[in-house]
Parts: structure tokens; sequence; C-alpha cells
């Protein structure tokens, strides 16, 4: 795997441009259902990235993604309320509690060898028994949830209008975005990426998929602990379900799977794009449980039937075919 | 503490869950054995038969017992078709791709019920749903023991199609070798339609034999998805006589671990056992292979 210098520049603008671009909106409008839509897009955004890192990049596919999300959610709560703990020194302590969890599953899991779907149902089981502890220890406030007082600072994290959420989650889906440039770009990167696509081959040539595997679903983690943290400061609000329960974890792989996985905007995409559906069937439909979950299953199933590599798969599909055009004419000029 | 009055009503209760638990394992464990696929839209489609038995119930007055004719073709078809027309297209010979269409299946399913049902949990009503019957110094409820007998029944049934017919013959032989029994003349994507649609009809069963002492709502498969892998994972993949010792044990473990750590705390023990067994001993208690 090359390390491309030129095309990473290009990437990183990319980036930049973005982020200017995000950051501008709430310049431009006051209206709280656009910020609404751009800060809940964000966060999806945010927690496809995610699970981007160790699902596309690292190929291991975790269907238990809610345990970093809800373990940073629950830091993130507890920190505060019997810490006393600003929530700036908060979330950093929920990223680096939510890695350490991931880094505690990886160790376990990576150790014996699981992968491909034992992974998958690893992760879930893990899920499910820190839902079920989360329901019976007192730290937790057990099946009522744990609520954040309303004290609206800067200092708090907490802000009086959405402008404030929205830069806060671009903040955090910036640093997602370099990093996984970062992955596109680096030597940790390409062994992921050797060790996704064949860790035999990656292990001959002096690569530790163990170590790399670790890195992955620590970083992986973090990210997603961040986006429970996230969570809390927004909603104010957490309890087991919410924290631990599948809906999570689904929504971060299906939006980086439909997006497109292993890419760096991928996840981007499919959070965007299957937001905008599920706010569609909101505005068509009214508000009928379950019906933005039937349209994820059923954009998960046709993604993976007909366009495996993700929607930014099409986009480089498009992009090759172009490139050859205009060689091709190129070539007839000349 | 350890009163045989209270272990044994307890240990029965275990052994008769653990009996269904066998019943939607073995259907688990044998569309793995031959596909090789994890199918996770199995608690689903647990859930769906469960409706489907349901329905019968309330809108045409069919005893859930009765309704097996109807409910166990029904699923089989179900079966057929999803893996002919969805899964076996969507695979494009990946693993993982198969992991991802059985779980959006799964999601399909689970919120198309939450839809058409809203999420109340449903039970029904028969003559026989509060009958009890004493064994030894144990109470134990008719249902149960009907529901007990029949997974036995079914999975024995099981047993003899895979082992004696011609059908069985043809799933073990692509279970073993697809490429060798497709030179045979058998047709491979029948043969997993087949046993997809087995492995989905043994749901049809269950469903039957459970909801009489059980409930439905639709999130009832997710509950039962997790053990049923557990039972499956410690029985050995693919193993039938490790999904059934595994069906009764974890049946048993889950009632234990109810009686002294108390019902939430007590399901933990499940995972912690399905967790272990993933990571410290993959071939199962009982299964042979490595």
């Amino acid at each position: 795997m090359s390390i491309d210098r030129q095309g990473g520049a290009k990437q990183l603008a990319g980036i930049v441009l973005f982020v200017l671009l995000v950051a501008s909106i709430p310049l431009a409008t006051d209206s709280g259902v656009i910020l609404n839509f751009v800060m809940m897009a964000l966060y999806a955004a945010l927690l496809a990235q995610a699970w981007n890192i160790l699902g596309g990049f690292g190929g291991q596919f975790s269907f238990g993604h809610a345990l970093f999300f809800g373990t940073g959610a629950y830091l993130q709560a507890i920190a505060q309320l019997h810490g006393g703990l600003n929530a700036w020194l908060a979330l950093l302590l929920a990223v680096a509690g939510s890695a350490g969890v991931g880094v505690l599953v990886g160790a376990l899991s990576f150790r014996y060898g699981l992968k491909g779907s034992y992974f998958a149902l690893v992760t879930l089981a893990f899920a499910e028994v820190f839902r079920i502890l989360a329901l019976s220890v007192p730290f937790t406030g057990a099946g009522v949830g744990l609520m954040l007082p309303l004290r609206e600072s800067f200092a708090n994290m907490q802000f009086g209008s959405r402008k404030g959420y929205v830069y806060l989650v671009l903040a955090l889906v910036t640093a997602a975005l370099l990093v996984t440039w970062w992955l596109k770009h680096s030597r940790f990167g390409a062994y992921l990426q050797a060790v996704r696509d064949n860790e035999d081959a990656a292990r001959a040539i002096g690569v530790s998929p163990f170590g790399v595997k670790l890195g992955a679903i620590a970083l992986s983690g973090g990210f997603m602990g961040a986006g429970g943290a996230f969570y809390v400061q927004v909603f104010q609000y957490i309890d087991p379900g919410i924290a631990y329960g599948p809906g999570t974890s689904i929504e971060a792989l299906v939006a980086a799977i439909v997006g497109g996985m292993g890419t760096v905007w991928g996840p981007v995409l499919g959070a965007l794009v299957l937001h905008g559906l599920s706010d569609l069937t909101r505005n068509l439909f009214g508000q009928l449980p379950g019906i933005n979950m039937v349209i994820y299953g059923v954009v998960l199933v046709l993604i993976v039937m007909f366009l495996p590599r993700g929607i930014a798969g099409l986009g480089a599909t498009a992009q090759s075919l172009w490139y050859r055009l205009w060689q091709r004419r190129g070539g007839r000029c000349g | 503490m350890f009163d045989f009055s209270i272990l044994f009503p307890s240990l029965l209760n275990g052994l008769t869950t653990g009996a269904v638990y066998a019943l939607i394992a073995l259907g688990l464990t044998l569309i793995y054995g031959v596909l090789h696929i994890i199918n996770f839209a199995h608690g689903a489609a647990l859930m769906v038969a469960l409706y489907a038995v349901y329905l019968l119930k309330e809108r045409f007055g069919i005893d859930p017992y009765l309704a097996l004719p109807l409910v166990v073709p029904g699923m089989f078809v179900l079966g057929y078709a999803l893996q002919r027309l969805v899964i076996n297209r969507a695979s494009h010979g990946k693993d993982e791709n198969i992991l991802l269409v059985t779980l959006g299946l799964s999601i399909i399913l689970e919120n198309a019920a939450l839809l058409a049902f809203k999420s109340d949990t449903r039970t029904i009503d028969t003559a026989y749903t509060l009958t009890t019957i004493a064994i030894g110094p144990a109470m134990i409820a008719l249902p149960k023991l009907v529901a007990f007998a029949g997974a036995l029944v079914v999975s024995g049934l099981l047993l003899w199609i895979v082992g004696k017919t011609d059908l069985g013959r043809a799933i073990r032989a692509v279970a073993k070798e697809k490429h060798g029994a497709k030179l045979m003349g058998i047709d491979v994507d029948h043969v997993y339609a087949m046993s997809f649609g087995i492995g989905l009809a043994c749901l049809g069963a269950a469903a039957c034999f459970l909801l009489p002492a059980y409930y439905v709502n639709p999130q009832v498969g997710s509950g039962f998805v997790l053990v049923a892998f557990t039972v499956v994972v410690l029985g050995g993949m693919g193993s039938f006589g490790g999904a059934l010792l595994g069906g009764l044990l974890i049946g048993v473990v889950e009632s234990l671990g109810g009686l002294y750590l108390g019902e939430s705390l007590g399901q933990i023990g499940i995972f912690v056992i399905f967790i272990a067994v993933l990571l410290f001993r993959p071939q199962g208690l009982f299964g042979a292979k490595a």
C-alpha cells in the first residue's frame, strides 16, 4: 500500500473546505429546523466514522458499538453528577474511558483470534452485559437513568442555542475525519488495512495484527464514547436502553456501510443520506414508531446487494469512468 | 439455600425452557452447519412466527397446538424464499455480507412488527394456560410440559431428516464439500434454501409450543437470538447433539441464575458463558471440530 502524498494534501484541503462550509451554516441561519438537522446529521456522522475506523479500515465488524457509546455517555454524566467534574474534563474522561473499554474488549477478543461473525457476536454480547449491569448497579441510576441538570454556560458545555452544539459536534467530526485521513496516509493506517485484507500476509511481513487491531479499537471506541458524551450534553439524560441498546450500534454501522467502508467521506455521506431519508419519511408519514428503522434495514440490504462499496464507491466508479473518458479524449487530441 | 424443594422446581423449569431453546438453536445450527453463515435474523423470524400463532388464535380462534400444520410450513416457505431471493443474491460470496443482510432483515422484520402491532406485549388465553401438574414437589405449567415434549419430538424429527433421508444426505454432503456435492448433481442453491427453510420451520414449531406460556412483542426475538447463539456456540457450531444438550444446559443455568442472583443479573450468566466459550473454547463443549 503506497502512501500517496499529493492525494493526501488534496483530501486534507477537502476536509478544511467541509469544515469551513459547515461552520458557516450557523452564521447564515437562525432556523432551528436547519440547525437541528445539521447537528443530528453531524452526530450520526461521528458515530458512523467511529465505527468505520474499526469496521471499515480494520475489517472487524462490531455489532455492539453501543458498548463504547454508552460507556462514554455514562462517564460524561457520572463524572459531572457524582464527581463534580467540569464538563470538558468529563469529555476527556469519557473518551479515555471508552477507548479503555475498547482496549479491554479488543485484548480479549483479538488475543483469542476472534474474527468475522464471532467478533460481531462477542461485541453484541458485551454490549448486552453492560446494559444489564447498568440496569442493576446503583450509580447509573438503574432503570430510571441519569438526568443532567440544566445549567447553560460554555464552561458546562451547555449552550443556549443549537449553534453551540453544532460547533461542538463539528469539532468532534473534524477530529474523526482527520484520524481517518491519517489512516489513509500513515504507516499505521497501511498496517491496519493490510491486516484487514490479509492477516496472514501482513503478519508474514512483520506487522503485528494484534497490536494494530488494538490501536484501531481504542480509536474507534474513543470516538464512539465522544458521541455518547455529546448525546448526554444535548439531551441531558441517559438510561441503559439508550446507552447500551442495539439502536446506536445499528445506526453507526448502517451509515458507515451505506456511505462506504474504509473511506474518509463515506460515513459522512451515509449519515447525511440516512438522516435526510428519515426526516423525509417523518414528514411524509408522521411520527410512526419503527418506520425509520425499517428504512435503515431496507437501505442496508439494498446497498449490500447492489452497491457493496457504498455510495462513496459509486462516486469512485463514476470518477474513474470520467477519468478514463477524459484520458481518452486527451489521447486523441495529442 | 440449596433446599431440594426450591431447587427441583427451578431445575425442572429450566429444563422445559431449555428444550425450547434447543429447538430454536437446532434451526440455527443447521443453517450454520450447511451454509456456514450466522443467521442474525433468527430471533426476528421467531418473532414473526409468534405473531403468526397469535393472529391465528385471536382472529380465527385456532388453538396454538393445532396451528402447527399451518405455521411450520409457512415458516419453511418464508425461509426458502428469503434464502433464494435475498440472502443468496446479496452474499457475493462473502460471509460478512450475509451477516449484514441478515442483520438488515432482522431490523426490517422487528420494526415492521413495531409499526403493525405497536410495542405492546401480547399474550393469548387458552383453557390450559393456567393448568399445572405436580411432579414430585414441583408444580409445573402444562404448556411448559407440552413445550418440553414437543421440542424433543421435533428435534428428533429433525435429526431423522438430516440423518436418514435423501434430503438429509444431500444437506450433509453440501455441508461437508459443496463443490463435490455439486459435481454429484446436487442442486446446491436448492439445498441451501431447504436448510434455511427447515431452520425457520423449527422456529414455527417453537413458536406454537412457546406462546401458550409466553408472550410476544416486536423485541421478543432479540432476547432469544443471543441465547440461541450461546447454545449453538456452547454445543459446537453445527453440532445437533451439542445444540440439544447446550439448550437444556442454558435453560437450567438461566433458571438457577435467576433463583440465586435475581432475574436481571441471572441473565448475565448466559452472556458470560457465551463470551467465555467464544474466547476459550470456540469449538464448543461437545464440538469435535477444532
